[in-house]
Protein backbone atom coordinates (compact mmCIF):
# COMPACT_ATOMS: atom_id res chain seq x y z
CA UNK A 1 0.00 0.00 0.00
CA UNK A 2 1.37 3.55 -0.75
CA UNK A 3 1.58 6.28 1.44
CA UNK A 4 -1.50 7.91 -0.38
CA UNK A 5 -3.42 5.38 -0.23
CA UNK A 6 -3.36 5.61 3.70
CA UNK A 7 -3.86 9.11 3.57
CA UNK A 8 -7.08 10.43 1.75
CA UNK A 9 -5.70 14.11 2.85
CA UNK A 10 -2.77 13.47 0.45
CA UNK A 11 -5.34 11.58 -1.90
CA UNK A 12 -6.91 14.94 -2.69
CA UNK A 13 -3.81 17.00 -3.24
CA UNK A 14 -2.94 14.45 -6.03
CA UNK A 15 -6.35 13.97 -7.55
CA UNK A 16 -6.44 17.93 -8.03
CA UNK A 17 -3.66 17.79 -10.81
CA UNK A 18 -0.96 20.35 -10.92
CA UNK A 19 2.22 20.60 -10.51
CA UNK A 20 3.77 18.83 -7.29
CA UNK A 21 6.22 21.08 -6.66
CA UNK A 22 5.98 24.82 -7.73
CA UNK A 23 8.21 28.08 -6.77
CA UNK A 24 7.10 31.67 -7.48
CA UNK A 25 9.78 34.23 -7.30
CA UNK A 26 11.28 32.63 -4.17
CA UNK A 27 14.02 34.36 -2.20
CA UNK A 28 16.29 33.03 0.67
CA UNK A 29 19.90 34.57 2.36
CA UNK A 30 21.83 34.05 5.14
CA UNK A 31 23.06 36.42 7.02
CA UNK A 32 22.53 39.30 4.63
CA UNK A 33 23.90 37.01 2.03
CA UNK A 34 21.14 36.39 -0.79
CA UNK A 35 21.45 32.46 -1.52
CA UNK A 36 18.48 32.56 -3.83
CA UNK A 37 16.87 35.29 -6.03
CA UNK A 38 13.69 35.12 -7.27
CA UNK A 39 13.40 31.82 -8.56
CA UNK A 40 10.62 30.39 -10.14
CA UNK A 41 9.90 26.79 -11.87
CA UNK A 42 7.46 23.67 -11.85
CA UNK A 43 7.82 20.02 -11.13
CA UNK A 44 4.76 18.10 -13.04
CA UNK A 45 3.55 14.65 -11.94
CA UNK A 46 6.28 11.72 -13.26
CA UNK A 47 8.90 14.17 -14.08
CA UNK A 48 12.78 14.03 -13.31
CA UNK A 49 13.97 17.52 -12.45
CA UNK A 50 17.79 17.50 -12.78
CA UNK A 51 19.55 20.43 -10.91
CA UNK A 52 23.23 21.88 -12.54
CA UNK A 53 24.96 24.20 -11.29
CA UNK A 54 28.38 25.21 -10.30
CA UNK A 55 28.62 24.66 -6.56
CA UNK A 56 27.31 27.40 -4.15
CA UNK A 57 24.51 28.33 -6.41
CA UNK A 58 22.06 27.56 -4.03
CA UNK A 59 21.07 24.15 -5.14
CA UNK A 60 21.02 21.90 -1.73
CA UNK A 61 18.98 25.30 -0.42
CA UNK A 62 16.42 24.84 -2.52
CA UNK A 63 16.01 21.13 -2.22
CA UNK A 64 15.45 21.92 1.88
CA UNK A 65 13.12 24.50 0.71
CA UNK A 66 10.88 22.19 -1.09
CA UNK A 67 11.11 19.61 2.08
CA UNK A 68 10.03 22.77 4.63
CA UNK A 69 13.39 22.44 6.15
CA UNK A 70 13.71 25.92 5.23
CA UNK A 71 11.61 29.20 5.06
CA UNK A 72 12.23 31.24 2.11
CA UNK A 73 12.62 34.87 2.82
CA UNK A 74 10.04 35.89 -0.19
CA UNK A 75 7.90 34.01 -2.90
CA UNK A 76 5.86 31.14 -2.58
CA UNK A 77 6.36 27.76 -2.60
CA UNK A 78 3.55 25.24 -3.14
CA UNK A 79 4.37 21.31 -2.64
CA UNK A 80 1.51 19.07 -3.62
CA UNK A 81 -0.56 21.94 -5.07
CA UNK A 82 -0.63 23.49 -1.35
CA UNK A 83 1.81 26.70 -0.05
CA UNK A 84 3.82 25.61 2.62
CA UNK A 85 3.27 29.24 4.38
CA UNK A 86 -0.15 28.39 5.02
CA UNK A 87 0.28 24.73 6.51
CA UNK A 88 0.47 24.20 9.64
CA UNK A 89 3.83 22.52 11.15
CA UNK A 90 1.91 19.37 11.83
CA UNK A 91 0.56 19.62 8.21
CA UNK A 92 4.13 20.11 7.21
CA UNK A 93 5.34 16.94 9.42
CA UNK A 94 2.86 14.86 7.50
CA UNK A 95 3.38 16.67 3.96
CA UNK A 96 7.17 14.94 4.07
CA UNK A 97 5.89 11.37 4.62
CA UNK A 98 5.12 11.40 1.15
CA UNK A 99 8.57 13.15 0.49
CA UNK A 100 11.56 10.81 0.31
CA UNK A 101 15.06 12.65 0.38
CA UNK A 102 18.48 11.57 0.24
CA UNK A 103 21.11 14.57 1.91
CA UNK A 104 24.72 14.95 0.44
CA UNK A 105 26.47 13.09 3.20
CA UNK A 106 24.18 10.46 3.86
CA UNK A 107 22.89 11.46 7.14
CA UNK A 108 22.25 8.15 8.90
CA UNK A 109 21.58 8.02 12.40
CA UNK A 110 25.23 6.91 13.57
CA UNK A 111 24.21 4.80 16.23
CA UNK A 112 21.30 2.90 14.56
CA UNK A 113 22.07 0.16 12.94
CA UNK A 114 21.14 0.05 8.79
CA UNK A 115 17.73 -2.14 9.66
CA UNK A 116 16.71 0.61 11.97
CA UNK A 117 18.14 3.54 9.87
CA UNK A 118 16.27 2.22 6.97
CA UNK A 119 12.90 1.37 9.27
CA UNK A 120 13.09 4.52 10.98
CA UNK A 121 9.82 5.96 9.33
CA UNK A 122 8.12 2.75 9.45
CA UNK A 123 8.70 2.49 12.89
CA UNK A 124 7.56 6.42 13.66
CA UNK A 125 4.16 4.85 11.67
CA UNK A 126 3.33 2.28 13.69
CA UNK A 127 3.51 -0.49 11.06
CA UNK A 128 3.68 -3.38 12.18
CA UNK A 129 7.22 -5.07 12.96
CA UNK A 130 6.83 -8.48 10.90
CA UNK A 131 5.99 -5.44 7.79
CA UNK A 132 8.65 -3.40 8.44
CA UNK A 133 11.17 -6.50 8.09
CA UNK A 134 9.59 -7.63 5.09
CA UNK A 135 9.80 -4.14 3.75
CA UNK A 136 13.22 -3.06 4.99
CA UNK A 137 14.30 -6.49 3.23
CA UNK A 138 12.55 -5.67 0.63
CA UNK A 139 14.41 -2.24 -0.20
CA UNK A 140 17.68 -3.66 1.25
CA UNK A 141 17.68 -5.91 -1.77
CA UNK A 142 16.29 -3.14 -4.11
CA UNK A 143 19.67 -1.42 -3.55
CA UNK A 144 21.59 -4.74 -3.49
CA UNK A 145 22.66 -4.14 0.34
CA UNK A 146 20.74 -6.93 2.19
CA UNK A 147 23.83 -7.94 4.03
CA UNK A 148 24.10 -5.01 5.77
CA UNK A 149 21.37 -5.30 7.60
CA UNK A 150 22.78 -5.50 11.22
CA UNK A 151 26.30 -3.16 10.58
CA UNK A 152 26.22 0.13 11.93
CA UNK A 153 27.31 3.35 9.63
CA UNK A 154 30.29 4.00 10.66
CA UNK A 155 31.36 0.27 9.11
CA UNK A 156 29.78 0.91 5.67
CA UNK A 157 31.50 2.67 2.43
CA UNK A 158 30.48 5.72 0.81
CA UNK A 159 28.66 4.52 -1.77
CA UNK A 160 27.51 1.80 0.87
CA UNK A 161 26.16 4.44 3.17
CA UNK A 162 24.30 6.51 0.06
CA UNK A 163 22.70 3.38 -0.83
CA UNK A 164 21.32 2.59 2.89
CA UNK A 165 20.59 6.38 2.32
CA UNK A 166 18.52 5.56 -0.79
CA UNK A 167 16.66 2.75 0.73
CA UNK A 168 15.29 4.64 3.94
CA UNK A 169 14.29 7.52 1.42
CA UNK A 170 12.22 4.87 -0.91
CA UNK A 171 11.09 2.69 2.20
CA UNK A 172 7.79 5.02 2.23
CA UNK A 173 7.19 4.95 -1.46
CA UNK A 174 7.03 8.54 -1.88
CA UNK A 175 5.21 10.57 -4.31
CA UNK A 176 7.86 12.53 -4.34
CA UNK A 177 11.60 12.08 -4.04
CA UNK A 178 14.81 14.43 -3.20
CA UNK A 179 17.91 13.35 -4.21
CA UNK A 180 21.30 15.86 -2.94
CA UNK A 181 24.07 15.08 -5.15
CA UNK A 182 24.09 11.37 -4.70
CA UNK A 183 26.73 10.73 -6.15
CA UNK A 184 28.81 13.85 -4.63
CA UNK A 185 32.59 12.74 -3.26
CA UNK A 186 32.48 8.61 -4.71
CA UNK A 187 34.54 7.48 -7.33
CA UNK A 188 33.44 6.80 -10.57
CA UNK A 189 32.51 3.15 -10.76
CA UNK A 190 30.35 3.67 -7.38
CA UNK A 191 28.58 6.69 -9.00
CA UNK A 192 28.19 4.84 -11.89
CA UNK A 193 26.21 1.94 -9.66
CA UNK A 194 24.10 4.50 -7.07
CA UNK A 195 22.80 6.60 -11.11
CA UNK A 196 21.99 3.06 -12.30
CA UNK A 197 19.70 2.47 -8.90
CA UNK A 198 18.34 6.00 -9.34
CA UNK A 199 17.41 4.99 -13.26
CA UNK A 200 16.04 1.89 -11.57
CA UNK A 201 14.34 3.42 -9.14
CA UNK A 202 12.42 6.57 -11.84
CA UNK A 203 11.63 2.87 -14.04
CA UNK A 204 10.06 1.15 -11.15
CA UNK A 205 7.90 3.59 -8.81
CA UNK A 206 7.45 6.40 -11.59
CA UNK A 207 8.01 8.90 -8.78
CA UNK A 208 8.42 12.63 -9.27
CA UNK A 209 12.35 13.38 -8.59
CA UNK A 210 14.42 16.43 -7.96
CA UNK A 211 18.15 15.35 -8.05
CA UNK A 212 21.33 18.18 -7.40
CA UNK A 213 24.30 16.58 -9.58
CA UNK A 214 27.86 18.53 -10.09
CA UNK A 215 28.69 15.74 -12.57
CA UNK A 216 26.87 16.70 -16.20
CA UNK A 217 27.67 12.45 -17.37
CA UNK A 218 25.30 11.82 -14.50
CA UNK A 219 22.21 13.97 -15.41
CA UNK A 220 22.51 12.57 -19.37
CA UNK A 221 22.99 9.27 -18.44
CA UNK A 222 19.65 9.46 -16.30
CA UNK A 223 18.05 11.10 -19.40
CA UNK A 224 19.19 8.42 -21.70
CA UNK A 225 19.09 5.56 -19.86
CA UNK A 226 16.33 2.87 -19.05
CA UNK A 227 16.29 0.08 -16.55
CA UNK A 228 15.49 -3.24 -18.28
CA UNK A 229 13.99 -5.16 -15.48
CA UNK A 230 13.63 -8.79 -17.02
CA UNK A 231 17.61 -8.44 -17.45
CA UNK A 232 17.89 -6.73 -14.24
CA UNK A 233 20.36 -4.25 -15.85
CA UNK A 234 20.47 -0.19 -17.30
CA UNK A 235 20.58 -0.06 -21.10
CA UNK A 236 19.97 2.94 -23.47
CA UNK A 237 16.82 3.58 -24.50
CA UNK A 238 15.66 2.32 -28.07
CA UNK A 239 17.23 4.45 -31.12
CA UNK A 240 18.91 6.74 -28.99
CA UNK A 241 15.93 8.39 -27.52
CA UNK A 242 15.90 10.55 -24.77
CA UNK A 243 13.36 10.52 -21.41
CA UNK A 244 10.72 13.19 -22.42
CA UNK A 245 10.16 13.50 -18.08
CA UNK A 246 13.71 14.44 -17.40
CA UNK A 247 14.27 18.38 -17.60
CA UNK A 248 16.53 20.57 -16.36
CA UNK A 249 17.48 23.29 -14.32
CA UNK A 250 20.53 25.48 -14.10
CA UNK A 251 21.09 27.86 -11.24
CA UNK A 252 23.98 30.11 -10.67
CA UNK A 253 24.63 32.76 -8.31
CA UNK A 254 21.23 32.14 -6.77
CA UNK A 255 19.37 32.66 -9.86
CA UNK A 256 17.47 30.40 -12.67
CA UNK A 257 19.82 30.49 -15.71
CA UNK A 258 18.02 27.62 -17.81
CA UNK A 259 14.77 25.76 -17.26
CA UNK A 260 14.10 22.95 -20.15
CA UNK A 261 14.40 19.98 -21.80
CA UNK A 262 17.84 17.58 -22.40
CA UNK A 263 17.13 18.46 -25.82
CA UNK A 264 17.23 22.36 -25.20
CA UNK A 265 20.19 22.25 -22.98
CA UNK A 266 22.71 20.39 -25.12
CA UNK A 267 21.20 23.11 -27.71
CA UNK A 268 21.33 26.48 -25.80
CA UNK A 269 23.09 29.22 -27.15
CA UNK A 270 23.61 30.84 -24.35
CA UNK A 271 27.43 31.21 -24.16
CA UNK A 272 27.81 30.88 -20.27
CA UNK A 273 25.24 27.35 -20.50
CA UNK A 274 27.72 26.14 -23.44
CA UNK A 275 30.96 26.67 -21.63
CA UNK A 276 29.89 25.16 -18.38
CA UNK A 277 27.99 22.26 -19.88
CA UNK A 278 31.31 21.29 -22.45
CA UNK B 1 37.08 37.03 16.06
CA UNK B 2 34.69 39.26 14.29
CA UNK B 3 33.78 42.23 16.97
CA UNK B 4 30.14 42.62 17.42
CA UNK B 5 28.53 46.41 17.42
CA UNK B 6 26.84 46.52 21.22
CA UNK B 7 23.38 46.61 19.09
CA UNK B 8 24.18 43.56 17.41
CA UNK B 9 25.52 41.69 20.43
CA UNK B 10 22.06 42.81 22.51
CA UNK B 11 19.89 41.71 19.82
CA UNK B 12 21.66 38.15 19.41
CA UNK B 13 21.45 37.71 23.33
CA UNK B 14 17.36 38.82 22.86
CA UNK B 15 17.23 36.67 20.40
CA UNK B 16 19.13 33.25 22.01
CA UNK B 17 16.47 34.06 24.95
CA UNK B 18 13.15 34.21 22.46
CA UNK B 19 14.74 30.83 21.15
CA UNK B 20 15.51 29.26 24.45
CA UNK B 21 11.71 30.02 25.52
CA UNK B 22 9.99 28.89 22.62
CA UNK B 23 11.67 25.58 22.73
CA UNK B 24 11.03 25.16 26.72
CA UNK B 25 7.31 26.11 25.68
CA UNK B 26 7.59 23.67 22.73
CA UNK B 27 9.13 21.02 24.71
CA UNK B 28 6.38 20.82 27.61
CA UNK B 29 3.57 21.31 25.16
CA UNK B 30 4.48 18.27 23.77
CA UNK B 31 3.51 16.58 26.71
CA UNK B 32 -0.20 17.26 26.15
CA UNK B 33 -0.52 15.75 22.11
CA UNK B 34 0.47 12.52 20.63
CA UNK B 35 2.66 11.08 19.60
CA UNK B 36 5.05 10.77 23.05
CA UNK B 37 8.28 9.04 23.15
CA UNK B 38 7.96 6.56 26.21
CA UNK B 39 10.89 3.72 25.10
CA UNK B 40 13.32 7.01 24.99
CA UNK B 41 11.85 8.56 28.05
CA UNK B 42 12.94 5.12 29.69
CA UNK B 43 16.42 5.10 27.85
CA UNK B 44 16.97 8.67 29.08
CA UNK B 45 15.66 7.72 32.83
CA UNK B 46 18.27 4.66 32.46
CA UNK B 47 21.10 7.32 31.13
CA UNK B 48 20.53 10.43 33.55
CA UNK B 49 18.95 8.34 36.58
CA UNK B 50 20.86 5.21 37.18
CA UNK B 51 24.29 6.16 35.16
CA UNK B 52 24.61 9.31 37.66
CA UNK B 53 23.67 7.39 40.63
CA UNK B 54 27.67 6.44 41.56
CA UNK B 55 28.69 9.92 41.44
CA UNK B 56 25.59 11.23 42.93
CA UNK B 57 26.10 8.69 45.70
CA UNK B 58 29.42 9.37 45.92
CA UNK B 59 29.46 13.37 46.19
CA UNK B 60 26.83 13.23 48.87
CA UNK B 61 28.37 10.86 50.95
CA UNK B 62 31.54 12.86 50.92
CA UNK B 63 29.76 16.17 51.26
CA UNK B 64 27.94 15.28 54.14
CA UNK B 65 31.42 13.76 55.88
CA UNK B 66 33.23 17.00 55.42
CA UNK B 67 30.44 19.21 56.74
CA UNK B 68 30.24 17.29 59.93
CA UNK B 69 34.34 17.38 60.29
CA UNK B 70 33.89 21.38 59.53
CA UNK B 71 31.25 22.34 61.55
CA UNK B 72 31.96 20.56 64.88
CA UNK B 73 35.28 22.08 64.59
CA UNK B 74 33.51 25.60 64.94
CA UNK B 75 30.19 24.32 66.92
CA UNK B 76 33.20 23.32 69.59
CA UNK B 77 33.82 26.64 70.35
CA UNK B 78 30.81 27.37 71.56
CA UNK B 79 30.19 24.57 73.35
CA UNK B 80 27.28 22.91 71.26
CA UNK B 81 29.40 19.93 69.37
CA UNK B 82 25.79 18.43 69.64
CA UNK B 83 24.31 20.46 67.47
CA UNK B 84 25.99 18.77 64.25
CA UNK B 85 23.43 16.53 63.33
CA UNK B 86 21.26 19.15 63.31
CA UNK B 87 23.40 21.50 61.27
CA UNK B 88 24.37 18.00 58.94
CA UNK B 89 20.92 17.84 58.07
CA UNK B 90 19.38 21.19 57.13
CA UNK B 91 22.32 22.23 55.02
CA UNK B 92 22.14 19.02 52.77
CA UNK B 93 18.42 19.02 52.41
CA UNK B 94 17.84 22.47 51.99
CA UNK B 95 21.24 23.51 50.32
CA UNK B 96 23.54 21.32 49.93
CA UNK B 97 21.70 18.23 48.04
CA UNK B 98 19.87 20.10 45.75
CA UNK B 99 22.39 21.79 44.31
CA UNK B 100 25.66 19.56 44.47
CA UNK B 101 23.02 16.94 42.71
CA UNK B 102 22.14 19.58 40.36
CA UNK B 103 25.88 20.72 39.40
CA UNK B 104 27.17 17.07 39.43
CA UNK B 105 24.10 15.49 36.70
CA UNK B 106 25.19 19.27 34.93
CA UNK B 107 28.61 18.03 34.75
CA UNK B 108 28.09 15.02 33.15
CA UNK B 109 24.42 14.89 31.22
CA UNK B 110 24.13 18.89 30.22
CA UNK B 111 27.60 18.39 28.08
CA UNK B 112 26.53 14.54 26.93
CA UNK B 113 22.62 16.05 25.88
CA UNK B 114 24.66 19.24 23.86
CA UNK B 115 27.50 17.19 22.27
CA UNK B 116 25.40 14.54 21.27
CA UNK B 117 22.32 16.30 19.45
CA UNK B 118 25.28 18.86 18.40
CA UNK B 119 27.20 16.16 16.24
CA UNK B 120 23.54 15.21 15.18
CA UNK B 121 22.98 18.81 14.12
CA UNK B 122 26.23 19.14 12.24
CA UNK B 123 26.04 15.97 10.39
CA UNK B 124 22.15 16.65 9.26
CA UNK B 125 20.95 13.94 10.84
CA UNK B 126 18.07 15.99 12.61
CA UNK B 127 17.60 17.77 9.55
CA UNK B 128 17.01 13.63 8.35
CA UNK B 129 14.98 13.33 11.16
CA UNK B 130 12.66 16.00 10.02
CA UNK B 131 12.60 14.85 6.47
CA UNK B 132 11.35 11.50 7.85
CA UNK B 133 7.98 13.23 9.14
CA UNK B 134 9.52 13.46 13.23
CA UNK B 135 9.74 16.42 14.72
CA UNK B 136 13.50 16.59 16.95
CA UNK B 137 12.33 18.39 19.81
CA UNK B 138 9.30 15.94 20.19
CA UNK B 139 11.38 12.83 19.70
CA UNK B 140 14.74 14.64 21.45
CA UNK B 141 14.25 17.22 23.96
CA UNK B 142 10.97 16.15 25.53
CA UNK B 143 11.88 12.66 26.58
CA UNK B 144 15.37 14.66 28.08
CA UNK B 145 12.76 16.97 30.42
CA UNK B 146 10.67 14.44 31.26
CA UNK B 147 13.82 12.08 32.41
CA UNK B 148 15.88 14.51 33.63
CA UNK B 149 12.80 16.43 35.86
CA UNK B 150 12.28 12.91 37.32
CA UNK B 151 15.56 11.76 37.94
CA UNK B 152 17.18 14.91 39.57
CA UNK B 153 14.12 14.73 41.98
CA UNK B 154 15.12 11.21 43.38
CA UNK B 155 18.34 11.38 42.68
CA UNK B 156 18.91 14.44 45.01
CA UNK B 157 16.44 12.36 47.80
CA UNK B 158 19.60 9.76 47.76
CA UNK B 159 22.30 12.57 47.95
CA UNK B 160 20.35 13.88 51.19
CA UNK B 161 20.14 10.69 52.43
CA UNK B 162 23.66 9.90 51.54
CA UNK B 163 25.31 13.00 52.82
CA UNK B 164 22.94 12.83 56.24
CA UNK B 165 24.61 9.36 56.41
CA UNK B 166 28.28 10.58 55.50
CA UNK B 167 27.51 13.05 58.51
CA UNK B 168 26.74 10.43 60.52
CA UNK B 169 29.19 8.18 59.94
CA UNK B 170 31.90 11.19 60.86
CA UNK B 171 30.12 12.06 63.70
CA UNK B 172 30.19 8.57 65.04
CA UNK B 173 33.53 7.12 64.12
CA UNK B 174 35.62 10.36 64.56
CA UNK B 175 34.02 13.19 66.53
CA UNK B 176 32.66 10.12 68.81
CA UNK B 177 29.38 11.48 69.00
CA UNK B 178 26.17 9.50 69.74
CA UNK B 179 24.27 7.87 66.89
CA UNK B 180 21.42 8.51 67.64
CA UNK B 181 21.20 12.32 69.48
CA UNK B 182 22.82 12.89 65.59
CA UNK B 183 19.98 11.44 63.67
CA UNK B 184 17.26 12.83 66.34
CA UNK B 185 18.90 16.33 66.31
CA UNK B 186 18.63 16.57 62.79
CA UNK B 187 15.15 14.97 62.03
CA UNK B 188 13.81 17.24 64.85
CA UNK B 189 15.16 20.31 63.28
CA UNK B 190 13.38 19.99 60.19
CA UNK B 191 9.94 21.78 59.16
CA UNK B 192 7.38 20.83 56.34
CA UNK B 193 8.91 23.80 54.55
CA UNK B 194 12.47 22.71 54.96
CA UNK B 195 11.51 19.28 52.79
CA UNK B 196 8.94 21.62 51.04
CA UNK B 197 12.53 23.58 49.73
CA UNK B 198 14.81 20.29 49.24
CA UNK B 199 12.21 19.41 46.87
CA UNK B 200 11.24 22.27 44.54
CA UNK B 201 15.09 23.11 43.92
CA UNK B 202 15.39 19.71 42.30
CA UNK B 203 12.87 19.98 40.15
CA UNK B 204 14.27 23.66 38.63
CA UNK B 205 17.65 21.99 37.97
CA UNK B 206 16.27 19.01 35.98
CA UNK B 207 14.47 21.44 33.93
CA UNK B 208 17.80 23.92 32.82
CA UNK B 209 19.88 20.47 32.52
CA UNK B 210 17.69 19.25 29.92
CA UNK B 211 16.57 22.41 28.45
CA UNK B 212 20.03 23.87 28.33
CA UNK B 213 21.99 21.12 27.10
CA UNK B 214 19.22 20.37 24.49
CA UNK B 215 19.41 24.68 23.46
CA UNK B 216 23.51 24.44 22.92
CA UNK B 217 23.18 21.05 20.73
CA UNK B 218 20.17 22.02 18.82
CA UNK B 219 21.84 25.19 17.55
CA UNK B 220 25.79 23.92 16.89
CA UNK B 221 27.04 25.06 14.39
CA UNK B 222 30.65 24.52 12.76
CA UNK B 223 31.83 21.17 12.71
CA UNK B 224 33.40 19.10 15.43
CA UNK B 225 34.79 22.31 16.72
CA UNK B 226 31.33 23.88 16.93
CA UNK B 227 30.76 20.66 19.01
CA UNK B 228 32.88 21.17 21.57
CA UNK B 229 32.25 24.79 22.10
CA UNK B 230 28.67 24.11 22.36
CA UNK B 231 29.27 21.61 25.34
CA UNK B 232 31.34 23.90 26.96
CA UNK B 233 28.96 26.39 27.24
CA UNK B 234 25.68 24.46 27.73
CA UNK B 235 27.85 23.43 31.18
CA UNK B 236 28.58 26.80 32.32
CA UNK B 237 25.50 27.96 31.39
CA UNK B 238 23.49 25.22 33.23
CA UNK B 239 25.87 25.42 36.00
CA UNK B 240 25.07 29.49 36.34
CA UNK B 241 21.72 29.00 36.04
CA UNK B 242 21.32 26.65 38.40
CA UNK B 243 22.97 28.32 41.18
CA UNK B 244 20.90 31.59 40.19
CA UNK B 245 17.58 29.59 40.31
CA UNK B 246 18.83 28.46 43.82
CA UNK B 247 19.44 31.73 45.12
CA UNK B 248 15.76 32.76 43.65
CA UNK B 249 13.79 29.50 45.28
CA UNK B 250 15.38 29.82 48.52
CA UNK B 251 14.41 33.67 48.59
CA UNK B 252 10.91 32.55 47.86
CA UNK B 253 10.37 29.79 50.08
CA UNK B 254 11.98 32.08 52.94
CA UNK B 255 9.08 34.32 51.51
CA UNK B 256 6.53 31.63 52.07
CA UNK B 257 7.61 29.70 55.02
CA UNK B 258 9.73 32.54 57.08
CA UNK B 259 12.93 30.09 57.27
Amino acid sequence: MTATAENPWMAELLSRGGPMVEFEDVSIGFEGNPVLKKVSFRVEPGETRILLGPAGGGKSVLMKLVNGLLVPDSGRIRVFGRLLSEMTEREIFQMRAHIGMVFQESALFDSLKVEDNVAYRLEEENVDPKEIRERVLEVLRFVDLEEALEKFPAELSGGMRRRVSIARAIIGRPELLLYDSPTAGLDPITSSTIIELLVKQRDVSHATCLLITHRLQDAFTLATNRYNLRENHMEPMLNHRIDPSTRFLVLNEGRVIFDGTTLELTHTSDPWLREYIE
Amino acid sequence: MRLLSPEAYAKSIVASVQEYSLLCARAVANLFTRPRYMADIYAQMDLIGVGSLPIVVLTGFFTGCVLALQSAVSLKEFGAVNMTGELVTLAMIKELGPVLTGLMISGRNTSGMASELGSMNVTEQLDAMRALGTDPIRKLVTPRLVAAVFMVFFLTIISDACGIGGGAFVAVAMLKLNAGQFFHTGYMSLEHGDIVEGLVKPLFSGFIIATIGCFYGLRTKGGTRGVGQSTTQAVVSSSVLIILVDFMVTQLMIGIFGR
